[in-house]
């Protein structure tokens, strides 16, 4: 079965209504983010912290970090969300339709990526009120495809939990074991490094890690980043287009209720 | 051909459950036909429903739906249905108009086109001022109706509608049986319908099914079905309280031709009931029954339902 361009794009503006009609949940939601910035960029901006890279402000150290954050958490909440409309019964008109549930998974993925990329954009935009200097428009662009990739990656996350739960209780529990963990050892906040080395490992799984670094190393200079920008984004596309697959696999096999 | 036909259907939730959900069904629903199924809660109907609209895999037996197999050829079945769903399955930051919308370009409609049926979908049911309101603003009938819109603007060859007027006030309930039967006249749309009310089977279907328990124990035109009692039936309310129960001197009368007792009501089957009342209010004197009141009809389908399975359809 095919893809269906019209159900994506139909799926896409769902979604951007939606986000529309919620404007001020979105723009509340950046709180979060831009408390992190604020004062922990003022908390640690005198510290030195062990690991980071000659010559870099907290505060540039840690933005990048805070927008794979934002992203990361309206990501996977994209994708759980789906459950919501399981909730509401909307869900059923979606399954009856006639398209393939590899579109109606990428449908799903692009509106949440895009509510996501969104966020992260103005993150890094207000970033620049508490000192973080933006290199040029080339750093822009480059910045924006890596958290297209990180966007994609934990949406489709999202819908994986989303395809296996039965409904939102189980929210919290991702949020305080999968999320939080995914956030704190993605070196968002200080560089993996500096942990003891049994947990590095782990470090490298976190898929969050190679978005961030990629981050870095395109907003800050390649010096400032642990992979080189090549390597961060080969990582993060293989990983989002494997995250979607699976999502896609586990929707066919769904049935709706039992 | 047949817009449905089934075959030996099973459904089973748990492979060590004994009871199947459906159990073993047959039947076939010809082109055009508005047809019912009818049975308590529990009987199966929305479960059915699920696997002829691909919702659900049947466990075993086969189904197809304008042709289609429901288990194998799935998207052509998506693509030959319109469903409305028992709970409201609507898109509530939406408008009205833009549900259908939606739906409209989920099944692939031409934008031309999309803009034309979806004006006439609702001014079929009258939701034309309320288009652009969120859909979470409307009552449950206007969503209702706007349901059963979006159910045929692509042009299904079958309609289903999982208890089309459940909730809805009476008034409401008429409207919508009319747009119903518009559809199915215009459109020559089939449709497929379950509910638990028996005027609603009855005023809406050419045929109906009645199911029990997974199973489909009798399927004929509601005529038919109740000429099966072709008698009249007198149902009479007694005091349980008073000073003589015996039920039992009612069989004696020679005209009874069927006795029923349930919960301090006697229904006695009999040709011609208009005439046999004095006798039996005699005979209820003599025995020193008291009687709160009685209640001389045709039979329905709900006298069906009891006939087929000893029980009324509410329990």
């Amino acid at each position: 079965m095919g893809i269906s361009w019209q159900a994506i794009y139909v799926l896409w503006l769902r979604e951007m209504k939606g986000m529309w009609r919620a404007k001020s949940r979105v723009i509340g939601s950046l709180g979060m983010p831009m408390f992190f910035l604020a004062f922990l960029g003022l908390g640690f901006g005198g510290a030195s912290i062990p690991g980071m890279p000659a010559g870099l402000q907290y505060i540039e150290y840690l933005t990048p970090g805070i927008i794979g954050m934002s992203m990361l958490f309206s990501s996977v909440f994209a994708g759980i969300s789906v459950l919501w409309d399981k909730e509401f019964g909307f869900l059923k008109e979606v399954m009856v339709a006639p398209v393939s549930r590899l579109s109606l998974v990428l449908g799903r993925t692009a509106g949440g990526s895009t509510v996501a990329l969104m966020q992260g954009i103005m993150v890094l935009f207000l970033s620049t009120l508490l000192g973080f200097k933006i290199a040029g428009v080339v750093p822009v662009i480059v910045a924006l495809l890596f958290m297209c990739l990180i966007s994609v990656t934990f949406v489709g996350l999202g819908l994986v939990f989303a395809s296996v739960m039965r409904d939102m209780h189980g929210f919290p529990l991702i949020m305080n074991f999968v999320v939080f963990p995914t956030f704190l050892l993605s070196g968002a906040l200080f560089p993996i490094g500096a942990l003891p080395s049994w947990l590095i490992p782990v470090c490298y799984l976190d898929p969050l890690t190679y978005g961030v670094d990629g981050l870095r190393g395109v907003l800050l200079g390649a010096g400032a980043s642990d992979f080189s920008i090549l390597l961060n984004f080969m990582v993060i596309s293989a990983i989002s287009i494997g995250m979607v697959s699976v999502g896609s696999f586990l929707f066919e096999r769904t049935e709706v209720e039992r | 051909m047949d817009a449905i036909e089934v075959n030996d259907l099973t459904k089973r939730f748990n492979s060590k459950d004994s009871v199947a959900a459906v159990d073993h069904l047959s039947f076939r629903v010809a082109e055009g036909e508005i047809f019912g199924l009818l049975g308590p809660n529990g009987a199966g109907k929305t479960t059915l429903i699920k696997i002829l609209t691909t919702l659900l895999k049947p466990t075993s037996g086969m189904a197809t739906v304008a042709g289609f197999d429901v288990r194998r050829e799935k998207n052509r079945v998506r693509e030959s249905i319109g469903i409305v769903f028992q709970e409201p399955a609507l898109d509530w930051r939406l408008t009205g108009r833009e549900n259908l919308d939606f739906h409209a370009r989920m099944y692939g409609i031409t934008r031309g086109e999309r803009e034309k049926r979806i004006e006439e979908a609702l001014k079929l049911v009258e939701l034309e001022d309320k288009a652009d309101i969120m859909t979470d603003k409307y009552s449950s009938g206007m969503k209702r109706r706007l349901e059963i819109a979006r159910g045929f603007i692509h042009d299904p060859k079958v309609l289903f509608l999982d208890e089309p007027t459940l909730g809805l006030d009476t008034q409401t309930r008429r409207r919508i049986w009319d747009y119903i039967k518009d559809v199915n006249a215009r459109e020559r749309v089939t449709i497929v319908l379950t509910t638990h009310q028996m005027d609603e089977a009855d005023y809406l279907c050419d045929r109906v099914g009645i199911m029990d328990h997974g199973k489909i124990i009798a399927l004929d035109t509601p005529r038919n079905l109740k000429d099966l009692i072709s008698s009249d039936l007198v149902s009479l309310e007694l005091n349980m309280e008073g000073s003589s129960n015996d039920v039992e001197v009612f069989k004696s009368l020679d005209f009874v031709t069927e006795f029923r007792e349930h919960n301090g009501f006697v229904t006695l089957k009999m040709e011609r009931a208009d005439l046999r009342i004095p006798a039996i209010m005699e005979v209820a004197k003599r025995a020193g029954i008291e009687i709160l009141s009685v209640n001389l009809r045709k039979p329905s389908l709900e006298d069906v339902f009891l006939h087929f399975t000893g029980r009324r359809i509410r329990e």
